[in-house]
């Protein structure tokens, strides 16, 4: 079975709620993001996306912006990360997620890509600019190779759009808390719960939470409100901060522990 | 056939589709916070359209306050010196505030006033656009931020300080390359946060629908008027219509309403810069392939791995990876031709216009100059060249006096 989606079961049989961890692939090279992949896996993370890096991410905020960069100058291309996830697979089987901008599917062609990140062990794509309107073949594709295609769903989202993307999705469903780009929020967005409830009328796959979350008490209230939270600018910030030192992955999976904890107990 | 059999205009094929689809280009490639309000702006475009009052409104300011129609003006001296085809220039760089841009930006303030925005955004290359923006907002009342690459700013300082002055704030983008693409990502973050109360005023016949169409439709009374003034004045159509293309939006209001005139060939103009080398220039129909950038699916510049490559172009407003859906879609069925002047052809072209004819044309419509210079010689005399001259080139002044060396008298 789908990684994601057995990892979701057996959180949900345990009553527990999910953590899923934003990290830029590449940032600051592929050995350091195979070594925090590993480490956050530890320090309790239950899913792990991976920030592709692109040219032009325009969804993202400043940090992610950053950690882009990082990871284009570092040389990561979608091949050689495939080939750090065949490498990690070796080791691990936390549930992957790549974050990426559809451009860098549609070059290679949706199929090879798609072939070729079930072939390395990626679990789930979430394809930040690919709605449902223009998925045409996407999820059949994924469908196949065994993939869960993680979509979003946004403040803005009227009903009509839930109940086109919600059948859609497999795995779980990305809730964007806040309107905007990535990045760190000081307080908890007011409209979670209405909006929750609004998915689930369409969907009972779990939903994780994001966009927002800087700390353990914002993560608690946060994953309480749905089945998961995504923690991204957070981790990304401490990346940044501690890339070149030799604790990185101690750094950064010590404050993931204790998002971990926050949630779980 | 001459003027009156011609004097209604057949309406071009209907592209794009309910989809915003030029043939295999074009669509809706955003996340998903954005999908919801470019389908209200979609509805409230098209209500819009078929409304007398919006179009009269629209009319109305065109006119009143950005002086259409613009002439269609015989550049004699240019003919004679080409020795061929009558070179016709439409002047867009006499429109208020100094180029095209203004008919699109006037018709989607008035969207923005009826969806009850407070708030405007833009990006802006050369800065023609955001001063067009600026104008509309300070007119309007509308808050007003334009974001521009920082070395845009530098190189178009006067629009720089044209926009400050009506009031807008200007944000001078960093990243990247720091040019127009980098200032359009910033102003998609902008609307991807703001987008309750900002409405975004895209500059050029690109992105996500349904800006492409959205935009064609604003820019073609540039086509319907030269279309109107050459039957009036030569009672004939012209034979080669050309314009600069960046993202492509002067050329198309200009080809769109010839589209139905078979005889009538059209020649899209883009940004050599260097020469076709990787990364020295901005022509996608030369060294670009399929892609999806900033909402839409065309043609792009980008390397195996599909991240998009950098570009260079003496003009700001045509230094740009990717190019309108609609120009991709008429390029591949044959309708328009596409080629490319480079930035030393642009540079003579500016100088020549403005020592020949007294008109100090903007660097991107230089592109367009340069082209008809190579071209008028081989045509027969009695054949027509609309050339447009999309706007002007006072923005450009101290760069071209960087450029040549051009002195002030000791």
């Amino acid at each position: 079975m789908n990684r994601i989606i057995s990892r979701f079961e057996l959180l949900q049989s345990q009553r527990q709620k999910g953590l899923v961890i934003y990290i830029g692939a590449g940032d600051p090279n592929l050995g350091a993001t195979l070594q925090l992949a590993l480490g956050l896996e530890k320090a309790g993370a239950d899913v792990v996306e991976l920030g592709v890096p692109f040219s032009d991410p325009l969804a993202d905020g400043v940090v992610n912006q950053l950690a882009a960069q990082r990871g284009l100058a570092s040389g990561t291309t979608p091949p050689k990360l495939l080939e750090m996830v065949a490498e990690l697979r070796r080791q691990s089987q936390v549930p992957l997620v790549l974050y990426i901008y559809f451009n860098l599917l549609h070059r290679v062609g949706l199929d090879v890509f798609i072939q070729e990140a079930a072939a390395a062990g990626v679990d789930g794509l979430l394809v930040l600019d690919l709605p449902p309107e223009e998925s045409a073949n996407y999820e059949t594709l994924m469908e196949k190779a065994g993939l869960c295609p993680i979509y979003l769903i946004a403040p803005t989202t009227p009903d009509e759009r839930i109940a086109l993307i919600a059948p859609r999705a497999r795995g779980f469903i990305y809730y964007v808390s806040r309107e905007g780009v990535t990045g760190m929020q000081s307080s908890v967005s007011t409209t979670i719960p209405g909006m929750i409830s609004r998915i689930q009328r369409y969907s009972s796959l779990p939903i994780a939470i994001g966009f927002g979350v800087s700390n353990p008490e914002q993560a608690r209230q946060v994953a309480e409100l749905g089945d998961a939270v995504v923690v991204g600018s957070a981790v990304v910030n401490r990346i940044a901060q501690h890339g070149s030192s030799p604790g990185l992955v101690d750094e950064v999976c010590h404050f993931v522990q204790t998002l971990s904890k926050a949630i779980k107990s | 056939m001459t003027g009156p059999a011609l004097a209604t205009a057949p309406e071009p094929a209907t592209v794009p589709d309910a989809h915003g689809r030029f043939g295999p280009y074009g669509g809706r490639y955003v996340p998903e916070t954005l999908m919801f309000p470019l389908q209200q702006l979609e509805e409230e475009y098209f209500r819009a359209q078929k409304d007398p009052e919006f179009q009269r409104e629209l009319s109305y300011y065109l006119r009143e306050f950005c002086g259409r129609p613009t002439p269609l003006y015989l550049a004699e001296r240019l003919t004679k010196e080409l020795g061929g085809a009558r070179v016709y220039l439409k002047r867009e760089d006499l429109l208020h505030t100094g180029a095209h841009k203004i008919n699109n930006a006037i018709g989607q303030a008035l969207l923005a006033k009826r969806m009850g925005k407070t708030r405007v955004i833009a990006e802006t290359g050369a800065g023609q656009h955001g001063v067009a923006t600026a104008t509309v907002a300070a007119m309007f009342g509308f808050q007003c931020v334009i974001y521009m690459g920082a070395v845009d700013c530098e190189r178009q300082a006067l629009n720089v300080y044209r926009m400050k002055m009506l009031g807008a704030e200007v944000v001078p983008v960093h990243a990247g390359q720091k040019t127009l693409k980098e200032a359009v990502n910033e102003a998609m973050r902008d609307w991807v946060t703001n987008v309750r109360h900002t409405h975004y005023i895209l500059g050029t016949a690109y992105g996500a629908h349904p800006y492409p169409v959205m935009v064609r439709n604003f820019h073609r009374v540039i086509g319907d008027e030269a279309r109107r003034q050459i039957l009036e004045c030569e009672e004939r159509l012209p034979d080669l219509l050309i314009a600069c293309v960046g993202g492509g939006s002067n050329a198309i209001g200009l080809f769109y309403p010839f589209l139905g005139d078979a005889s009538v060939k059209m020649l899209g103009v883009e940004a050599g810069g260097e020469g076709i080398i990787p990364e020295r220039h901005a022509a996608r129909f030369q060294g670009g392939s399929l892609g999806v950038l900033q909402g839409t699916r065309s043609y792009i510049l980008q390397d195996a791995f599909g991240q998009i490559q950098s570009t260079h172009s003496v003009s700001a407003g045509l230094d740009y990876a990717a190019v309108g859906p609609e120009h991709a879609f008429l390029r591949d069925n044959g309708r328009v031709e596409y080629g490319y002047a480079t930035d030393d052809q642009a540079l003579a072209a500016f100088l020549r216009l403005a020592r020949i004819e007294g008109i100090i044309p903007a660097l991107e419509s230089a592109h367009a100059v340069a082209a008809a210079i190579d071209i008028a010689p081989t045509m027969s005399k009695d054949s027509i060249i609309i050339v447009n001259l999309s706007g002007r080139g006072d923005k450009d002044v101290a760069q071209v006096v960087a450029k040549t060396g051009i002195q002030l008298p000791q």
